[in-house]
């Protein structure tokens, strides 16, 4: 039941929040957010670590189809779940210096966004999460196309239709898994549908990879697939940037481990070394696209395409460390990238500008943006004791232990990174204040209160990031031993 | 059960030979007149031809659900005569004339 | 808790305290925290070492990182090396602490910068009392952070911001070679802590010129390489003389480049085992050394030429390591702390001194305004020089006698090398503290000597470049080269094989050394006293020399082989393959669909007719096709 009121509840709340006007409508938003965070935490809390899956809960949907609303928690929907339930509240605190029309309708969003996120992530059913990946496009469709920038139509329409068109590729894989389930009535839960993937041959494998492989490709996105990326990023309202950035992009790392290495290993063994190799082109070509950005956000949605990069390379990798490095790197990318973002925002709040030209100088009058600043670029470029460096090391030795030249590519991250990070520091905050920052003011309280837990976050997952390893592993080690 | 020998006396192949032609000759009327009535009125030819063909069916069988269903066809057809009517004249006093190749506007 | 975990805690503490209340705490108050922290530390690596048995001690704080059978533990491990390196950081640490109370007393930014140096200490002492690998590299990048940091304190100007900048990206690219090096390590042996690896390879039988073995230690080595400013990756480290002079003194010269060193230290059971490595190790090590002291030749500024002299005495730190003279580089690592710290702090009582100027042309004179510094600077000159019997002496020769042993081509290098250091060392001296006042009125009138929160400092640091020789007295000396036997069991895996250079001829050598320092020392009198030559400004250098004081244009040459070429690569990526050949590609499927599209809806042409023909048409095919079988038999 607990995982059901986990979804259920940010439904509830944006209808209740549908029903507020003015001021209230945040404040509710707000409250029911952390009423979830208290829920996740509880999971987190009494999460048992082993392989099985917990709080898991079924019950028929379409009966005659085999089809159940069936969901549940183990180790890798965990570390998503709590991500997602502890970046939502922090978004919509981000939002309290913006005032947005319709707000009811934006924070309903949002609440529904989190409640599909969620789903994605503990959905049990093949359909069922197949429902759930495309109802979490609906929402931040919206919230891009209303509250977004100027080019935001001809934009969020090419982000929808991109990620819908790799959907349907998805959706032809599980209907295929699902009709090789046997019985006439066929299965569409997980257990049903590993088992039926046993007697797959190799030809079976490699379309269904390929079918997976789009679907996921775009929506992480890897090279050459990630053109919707940078723009949408761009072009969304900051809040639907983090939604997307911090938690949407995981749904693709997530269906990675969920379903194409589990699913079809053979394929993986055969086609891995072309996935590992798109996603390490894609590291290097977003860092160094990365360098030249004048936009903060388009640099830093560079960054993440960068990031995400290694986290397929290291899944694809399919050993231990590569996949324990790419959920712990998921929690710390989240972390992270929201936190640039919102430091993006108020900057942007406060200038009108993210033009890296006309900024600088900010930290004459900021020592606490800047020190905030600092560690969430710090967590970005894997210093060590930070939550980026455990993620980027155990993704690195992954990539190594697959193969040494690739991880010795996919290492430039580390160099290049330092290059664009330091870079947008450096021009934003270092140096003479220019005309627009002059005056710039120091963080308010509420700017306070979503920067210090994320900073906090960054450094205590980077001290003691076996708080979460140590309850992925056994799911971990069971899913290798279905690739073996 | 026994055919009566006077519907015997005309072989089934010719109920068929004759639907068929009344059928090719409704479709041709549809596909070359422009006039809606007349293309009404050939529409209403196949229709019947189908019903003489059901008919003869029935009959060679002693099958009674054929004779219900040209029953059925007869009741949607006047139906369908009635709308079929209605928009005709609607077409009428909107454009002055009923000829079907001038009605082109709903397209690309 | 355990005085070891405490070590390191102490900073971080001063650390936080400092960083959470900056602009809180008053500024008296700051100063003494910190400095109350490095010394605390101290207080505690003096209890440790002197309550030391010989024994390697192991502590284990906390696991860290578990993943599989990999468990890397915030563990610390006390031992000959580690405790040496500790006496060394928070003793210079303290030192330097109590200095910045008295240089940066004027600075806004006060609280901060000794935060940053707390914190410095607290990641430099992580990578020494690490027991593994990783947490090795935890306080590398550590520093490498601090060192960014403090690089850039005066964030106001551009150019030192890019010149931190360009110290951690520098760094990242050793920091690269050492991250893959330890995945090697893991690869291998499975494990990262010191003691599992030395067991593996002792038991493993690795033969010498081992090919695993070979890509460990140049991966690590490329780490070195970053941290320790060697060809290719030095070139940050005369830039990284942008920060406050302590922190030059504290991180560029005396702890954290000394880093590289170390690591090839702990690691000397591998590198033993690496011929080819030690090679290269000895010929980068040499070729630095050279390179970096003939562009110190000609340098005016009072730091720049400190800067290179680092460089070049890493050189020759490394070149013993590449002889396996691991003691001697490690002596050299500690009289350099000694007196490069000195002369750093020398340089920065004088900066002080002169308001913030750092050209040696507008100096001069100034033994009289600053009779403290200018002993004590002379001291360290001495020492850096090599002249007997101050520390720089000993360690020096003591490297090239192993050199020599070696590689007789590699000694003259060294030599050649050393002749340079003494030439452009006095030259510096001669004109800061010589001839007559050159710069303004204002500076005349402004100057003094600094407080005595600097000069103690200076003092103290002093005695121990006079003396710090004495720590490793050789044999031919009557000594007991006590500093080699007390790192002795280190080495116990590595087969070193002891100098066994015949003591006339090690005098000999040892002469000519020293003759070559004290010619080139006169030299630079003959020509900065007795012509009184002052060097020429910027614009009228030329020839030769203008090559060398534009450091062989390496700046330039990096900058064109890597940053154009890098940045060029972004824009085009951004601004044209983005556009015209990935989003071509995705919105050309678009625009077909579109045109297609376009072209279809034309078969809606609004003729019923048109329509029923299709109908009939496709019903006849449908008929047709069903009852093919039937038709043609």
């Amino acid at each position: 039941m607990l995982t059901i009121s986990l979804i259920l509840l940010p439904i509830i709340a944006g209808l209740i929040t549908l029903t507020t006007k003015g001021e209230n409508t945040k404040k509710v938003a707000a409250a029911f957010a952390f009423a979830e965070l208290a829920l996740g935490l509880f999971i987190y809390g009494s999460f048992v670590p082993d392989a099985t899956t917990q709080f898991a809960t079924s019950f028929d949907w379409i009966h005659s189809a085999g089809i159940k609303f069936s969901v549940g928690i183990d180790g890798i929907s965990l570390i998503l779940v709590c991500l997602t339930t502890l970046m939502v509240p922090f978004i919509i605190l981000s939002t309290y210096g913006n005032d947005y029309k319709n707000a009811p309708t934006f924070y309903a969003l949002i609440l529904f966004m989190q409640a599909a996120l969620i789903g994605v992530f503990t959905a049990r059913d093949i359909f069922l999460f197949y429902f759930f990946f495309e109802a979490a496009l609906i929402p931040v469709y919206f919230i891009a196309a209303i509250w977004g920038g100027e080019n935001r139509i001809k934009v969020t329409f090419k982000f929808f239709v991109y990620t819908i068109f790799g959907s349907l590729f998805m959706l032809l894989a599980l209907v295929y898994l699902y009709l090789q389930t046997p019985g006439i009535a066929h299965k569409s839960d997980f257990a049903s549908i590993y088992e039926a993937a046993k007697m797959l041959d190799i030809t079976q494998q490699s379309y269904i990879f390929g079918a997976f492989f789009i679907a996921f490709a775009i929506k992480m996105p890897l090279f050459p697939f990630h053109t919707w990326q940078p723009d949408t990023y761009v072009e969304a309202p900051t809040a639907g940037t983090m939604l997307l950035s911090g938690i949407m992009l995981k749904m693709g790392t997530y269906g990675l481990i969920r379903f194409v290495l589990p699913i079809v290993p053979a394929a993986v063994d055969k086609y891995g070394m072309i996935a590992v190799i798109l996603s390490v082109i894609g590291i290097v070509y977003g860092s160094i696209i990365a360098i030249q950005q004048k936009d903060m956000k388009r640099l830093i949605a560079y960054s993440s395409f960068a990031h995400v990069g290694l986290m397929s390379a290291g899944i694809f990798s399919g050993n231990i460390d590569g996949i324990q490095g790419a959920l712990i790197q998921m929690l710390a990318h989240g972390i992270n990238v929201v936190g640039l973002f919102f430091i993006v925002e108020i900057i942007q709040q406060r200038t009108n500008s993210r033009e890296l030209a006309r900024l600088g100088g900010i930290t004459q009058t900021t020592p606490n943006l800047t020190v905030y600043f600092i560690i969430l670029m710090l967590g970005s470029v894997a210093l060590p004791l930070t939550n980026g460096f455990v993620g980027e090391f155990l993704l690195l030795k992954g990539v190594y232990a697959y193969n040494a030249w690739v991880g010795a590519i996919a290492g430039l991250t580390i160099i290049l990174g330092a290059v664009y990070m330091l870079r947008m520091v450096q021009k934003s905050m270092f140096g003479i204040t220019s005309k627009i920052t002059e005056g710039f003011t120091d963080l308010t309280f509420s700017e306070k209160a979503v920067l210090f837990p994320l900073s906090f976050m960054v450094i205590a997952l980077g001290l003691a990031p076996n708080m979460f390893l140590k309850l992925t592993e056994p799911a971990v080690i069971q899913l290798l031993s279905i690739i073996k | 059960m026994q055919i009566p020998d006077i519907i015997r006396q005309i072989p089934l192949n010719y109920y068929i030979w004759f639907s068929t032609a009344l059928f090719c000759i409704g479709i041709i009327g549809v596909l070359t007149r422009r006039n809606a009535i007349i293309i009404f009125m050939s529409v209403e030819l196949m229709l019947n031809s189908v019903n003489l063909l059901l008919a003869a069916f029935s009959s060679y069988k002693s099958d009674p659900s054929g004779q219900i269903f040209v029953f059925f066809i007869m009741a949607v057809a006047a139906a369908e005569v009635a709308v079929g009517l209605a928009i005709i004249v609607m077409i009428y006093r909107n454009i002055q004339t009923i000829d079907v190749g001038l009605l082109n506007k709903l397209k690309w | 808790m355990s005085l070891i975990t405490l070590i390191p805690l102490l900073p971080l503490l001063g650390f936080l305290i400092n960083g959470i209340g900056f602009r809180h705490v008053p500024k008296s108050l700051a100063g003494i925290i910190s400095t109350g922290a490095a010394l605390a530390s101290f207080a505690c690596v003096l209890s440790l070492f002197f309550g030391f048995d010989g024994k390697p001690q192991i502590v284990s704080v906390f696991d860290w990182i578990t993943v599989g059978k990999l468990n890397i533990s915030m563990s610390f491990l006390i031992d000959q090396l580690s405790l040496l390196m500790l006496l060394i950081i928070t003793g210079v640490g303290s030192l330097i602490h109590i200095y910045s109370i008295g240089y940066m007393s004027h600075d806004e930014g006060f609280g901060k910068f000794f935060a940053f140096l707390n914190l410095f200490l607290f990641f430099m002492l992580l990578l020494v009392m690490g027991s593994n690998y990783v947490v090795m590299f935890i306080g590398w990048e550590g520093v490498g952070l601090c060192s960014y940091l403090l690089i850039g304190f005066w964030n106001k100007n551009n150019n030192y911001g890019n010149a931190a900048r360009k110290a951690f990206i520098m760094n990242r690219i050793g920091d690269l070679g050492f991250l893959l090096g330890i995945f090697l390590i893991i690869t291998h042996f499975g494990s990262v802590e010191y003691a599992d690896v030395l067991e593996r390879v002792t038991d493993g039988g690795y033969a010498s010129g081992d090919k695993t073995l070979f890509y460990i230690t140049i991966l690590l080595f490329v780490g070195a390489m970053g941290k320790s400013a060697q060809i290719p990756l030095y070139t940050w480290l005369p830039d990284a003389m942008a920060g406050p002079t302590p922190v030059s003194a504290l991180i560029h010269a005396a702890t954290m480049v000394t880093a590289g060193i170390y690591m090839i230290i702990r690691s000397n059971f591998m590198y033993s085992l690496a011929p080819d490595t030690l090679h290269i190790v000895a010929w980068v090590g040499t070729a630095t050394a050279i390179l970096a002291a003939s562009i110190g030749l000609f340098q005016n500024d009072i730091k720049k030429v400190l800067a290179y002299s680092t460089v070049s005495q890493l050189g020759y730190m490394f070149m013993g390591l590449g002889v396996m003279a691991y003691s001697s580089s490690f002596f050299h690592v500690m009289t350099h702390a000694f007196f490069k710290a000195l002369l750093f702090l020398g340089a920065g009582s004088v900066i002080h001194a002169m308001s913030d100027e750092q050209d040696i042309r507008k100096m001069g004179g100034l033994r009289k305004a600053l009779p403290i510094t200018f002993i004590t600077f002379l001291i360290a000159t001495i020492a850096i020089s090599g002249i007997p019997p101050f520390a720089g002496f000993f360690s020096k020769d003591e490297i090239l006698a192993h050199v020599f042993e070696h590689d007789k081509v590699m000694w003259g290098f060294a030599v050649f090398g050393s002749m340079m250091t003494s030439f452009y060392m006095f030259r510096l001296l001669f004109l800061t503290f010589f001839g007559e006042f050159r710069g303004t009125h204002e500076q005349e009138h402004h100057l003094h000597e600094s407080p005595i929160t600097m000069t103690a400092p200076l003092m103290i640091l002093a005695v121990l470049s006079a003396a710090g020789g004495f720590f490793n007295l050789p044999h031919i000396f009557g000594g007991h080269a006590s500093l080699a036997e007390f790192m002795a069991p280190l080495f116990a895996h590595s087969n070193v094989e002891h100098a066994a250079v015949d003591e006339s001829l090690e005098k000999t050598l040892m002469i000519v050394s020293v003759i070559a320092a004290l010619v080139s020392a006169g030299l630079a009198y003959v020509i900065y006293v007795g012509k009184k030559t002052i060097p020429v400004a910027d614009e009228q250098v030329s020839g030769f020399q203008k090559v060398v004081y534009n450091k062989y244009y390496i700046d330039e040459l990096y900058d064109k082989v890597f940053v154009k070429p890098i940045t060029a690569l972004s824009n085009f990526f951004s601004s044209v393959f983005e556009f015209l050949v990935i989003d071509l590609i995705v919105e050309g499927i678009g625009k077909l669909v579109k045109a297609l599209s376009a072209e279809a809806r034309l078969l809606q042409n609004g003729t019923t007719g048109y329509y029923i023909f299709a109908m009939v048409l496709s019903i006849a095919i449908i008929i047709i096709y069903s009852l093919k079988s039937f038709i043609l038999g």
